[in-house]
């Protein structure tokens, strides 16, 4: 018995095309990629439950080392259930963003936008306030002085 | 026979009701009847839970008959029945909202029939994570309550929310895969997933093989928990969704998340092999994040960022290992959850008087509704920390545990912790500013709504009454701090100790590991366990 090379290869090469389709911009590739990225998954926990064996069905001739391990099975399982729920939902939103904006790619959040551009000069905040220490402050002198009143 | 036996109940019931709203889809009432009906149920089933681990200690359940190491295990302690109790009583809260708005709204923002199953399915998936004891089922709880998130993410279809939604879903199925890859090395590790077990399992391994399990749990956690660098999605995504589901995602995924964290740091891999890093990324959210916070003009992405900014805390008492801090971290959650689920509950209730949630378009709501204005002061105060309130005690609580451990990184954080909560103070005071003291007419783009009074729609009593209710809980929390910190404390020592946790699922004569495990030659340091 022996490690399956075959398998732990193709793993790589899933994880590897799933890590770069996941950074495309187009939704229908990044879906792709998160479809490989399980599936990569589910080979590592396969890989997990060591070598190959006879199938987990108890009978009292045969030598427990002999077994594969079914627990790693069972979680495969249910991890392909949920990436497949997953997978239909992702697919519902892509074609829900094909009928709304008429393309596939990954919007850009206009709030977030808007706040990268705004300047941190704030008007309301940050404007010099005028102020006058002086006793005798000169707007008061020359508004006087426009009245015509005595200085 | 022992009412810890009932936990799995607390999974059961809002599963039963989805599927019983699910079948009652045409019957909005009778829909509205069972799901409120069954989670106040569960909150009291979670209220005897916490009552009897108070008095009787931690207690598991198996399930299906298979024993411990082999099969799944639910296991209650008083850190979990306390999150459970936390979560109930804001989901319910949060629930009767949704349901106020449903009605009053006509159900544009939220269809019913489909709110109500996946709602409750999302808490199915939440009480399943806080009481699991199995790594796998861990995962399944999160699965359960992230599918159940996209739904309600994404309700309704509109432009901006199918674009946050593809965000969400995408962060969230790569740290998924992250966690189960963990998973997946662990069980070659170890052979089990079964945390007690694990427990005593991790210890033995190899220091590297040890850490690099460590990191990776951690990371895929802390993409959850939305710890930086790690919380960038959460600001891009909260905001879009209807006031009640932010809510609840704000209180709630998160905290699931440090929930995880605190498990893993605490049951999986105790010691400090990786307090310093955890330390710098707490110092690193706080800051960062609320820096972003003082950013923003829309109070609900503000609210985000003060939600990014305060996992720092709970970070911060996690990554000290020792009694205070943790205990401190522990009753941090527990007023985060209702004040952060309170002060978006009420930025729904704003953008409804003055018709947004946007600062430049808002002005003079305290005029306007006074009501609205004591109900957004008093939870902003508590969340920046002002003394009597239970924020402040949190954070006090942090910084005397952070003090008492007197590393230089420590006093760093506590300096970090209170610019912070001052920068805090400073962001929620510019919205109080904006939107409720100044006048209407000096609002950048006022919105229509607040110059003409008479156009003005009325706040339903069933969305004021549950906010309200909320409130009151989160200073109820200050009022009952002395019993709450007793709690808190009593759990932080148990998860620490461990050794209620692993006995009680593999029964009282499993080896309990030394805490630094055998090779690793860095000694505890003060203030630790």
């Amino acid at each position: 018995m022996s490690v399956n090379l075959t398998l732990l290869i193709v793993m790589g090469v899933l994880y590897a095309c799933g890590i770069y389709l996941i950074l495309e911009r187009s939704l229908t590739r990044v879906l792709l990629g998160l479809m490989l990225l399980a599936n990569a998954t589910n080979l590592l926990i396969l890989a997990t439950g060591g070598y190959a064996g006879l199938a987990p069905l108890f009978s009292k001739s045969t030598d427990p080392r002999d077994y594969n391990d079914p627990l790693p099975q069972a979680l495969i399982l249910t991890s392909i259930v949920i990436s497949f729920a997953v997978t239909a939902f992702m697919l519902g939103i892509i074609y829900r963003t094909w009928a709304l904006a008429r393309q596939d790619d990954i919007q850009d959040d206009a709030e977030d936008r808007r706040v990268a551009k705004t300047p941190s000069f704030d008007a309301e905040d940050d404007s010099v306030v005028p102020e006058e220490t002086s006793e005798f402050p000169v707007t008061a002198v020359t508004e006087a002085a426009k009245e015509g009143g005595p200085l | 026979m022992n009412i810890a036996s009932l936990a799995p109940l607390a999974v059961l019931l809002p599963i039963l009701g989805a599927a019983l709203t699910f079948a009652l889809n045409r019957n909005p009432l009778a829909q509205r009847v069972v799901s409120i009906g069954l989670l106040s149920l569960t909150l009291l089933l979670e209220c005897l839970l916490l009552a009897s681990v108070w008095t009787t200690g931690t207690a598991s359940v198996t399930l299906g008959g298979w024993q411990p190491p082999f099969g799944v295990v639910m296991v209650v302690d008083q850190f979990s029945s306390l999150m459970l109790v936390v979560s109930s009583v804001i989901s319910l809260a949060v629930l009767i909202y949704a349901t106020g708005q449903g009605m009053a709204d006509g159900d544009r923002e939220a269809p019913v029939s489909i709110f109500h199953p996946t709602y409750l399915i999302l808490v199915a998936g939440v009480s399943n994570a806080f009481l699991t004891g199995d790594l796998f089922n861990l995962y399944v709880g999160f699965e359960i309550l992230l599918t159940a998130s996209y739904v309600l993410m994404t309700l309704g279809g509109t432009g901006p929310r199918i674009r946050a939604g593809v965000t969400y879903v995408v962060v969230s199925v790569v740290s998924s895969v992250l966690f189960l890859i963990a998973i997946a090395m662990i069980y070659g590790a170890t052979g089990t997933i079964t945390m007690a077990d694990l427990a005593i399992k991790l210890a033995e391994l190899d220091p590297g093989t040890r850490n690099l399990l460590h990191v990776m749990l951690l990371v895929a956690f802390g993409i959850k928990a939305a710890v930086f660098p790690l919380s960038f999605w959460l600001p891009d995504s909260y905001p879009t969704a209807p006031a009640p589901v932010t809510a609840v995602f704000a209180g709630l995924l998160t905290k699931v998340g440090v929930y995880a964290m605190v498990r893993t740091e605490t049951l999986l891999f105790p010691g400090d092999t990786l307090n310093t890093p955890l330390m710098v990324v707490a110092l690193l959210t706080m800051l960062v994040g609320i820096l972003g916070a003082i950013a923003q003009s829309d109070i609900k992405r503000l609210l985000s960022f003060t939600l990014v900014s305060h996992i720092g805390y709970m970070v911060f008492g996690l990554a000290m290992s020792s009694v205070a801090g943790l205990a401190a971290a522990v009753f941090y959650v527990a007023h985060h959850i209702t004040v952060q689920t309170s002060l978006f509950l009420v930025t729904g209730l704003i953008e409804r008087r003055g018709g947004s949630s946007s600062m430049d378009r808002l002005g003079g709501l305290a005029k306007l509704s006074p009501l609205l204005a004591l109900l957004f002061f008093i939870p902003a105060m508590n969340l920046a920390g002002i003394p009597p309130f239970s924020g402040f005690l949190g954070k006090l609580g942090l910084l005397q545990a952070g003090i008492a451990l007197g590393t230089p990184l420590s006093m760093t954080l506590v300096v970090g912790g209170v610019v912070t909560s001052l920068l805090t103070l400073l962001a929620i005071a510019r919205v109080w500013n904006r939107a409720f003291w100044r006048k209407p007419e000096d609002a950048e783009y006022p919105a229509p709504v607040l110059k003409d009074s008479a156009a003005v729609g009325l706040l339903p009593r069933t969305m004021v009454g549950p906010t309200a209710a909320l409130v009151v809980f989160g200073v109820a929390l200050t009022v009952f701090a002395g019993p709450l910190f007793q709690l808190a404390g009593n759990s932080a020592t148990q998860m620490l100790d461990r050794t209620a946790y692993i006995h009680s699922v593999l029964g009282g004569n499993a080896k309990v590991p030394d805490i630094a495990g055998p090779d690793t030659s860095i000694p505890p340091q003060g203030g630790g366990k």
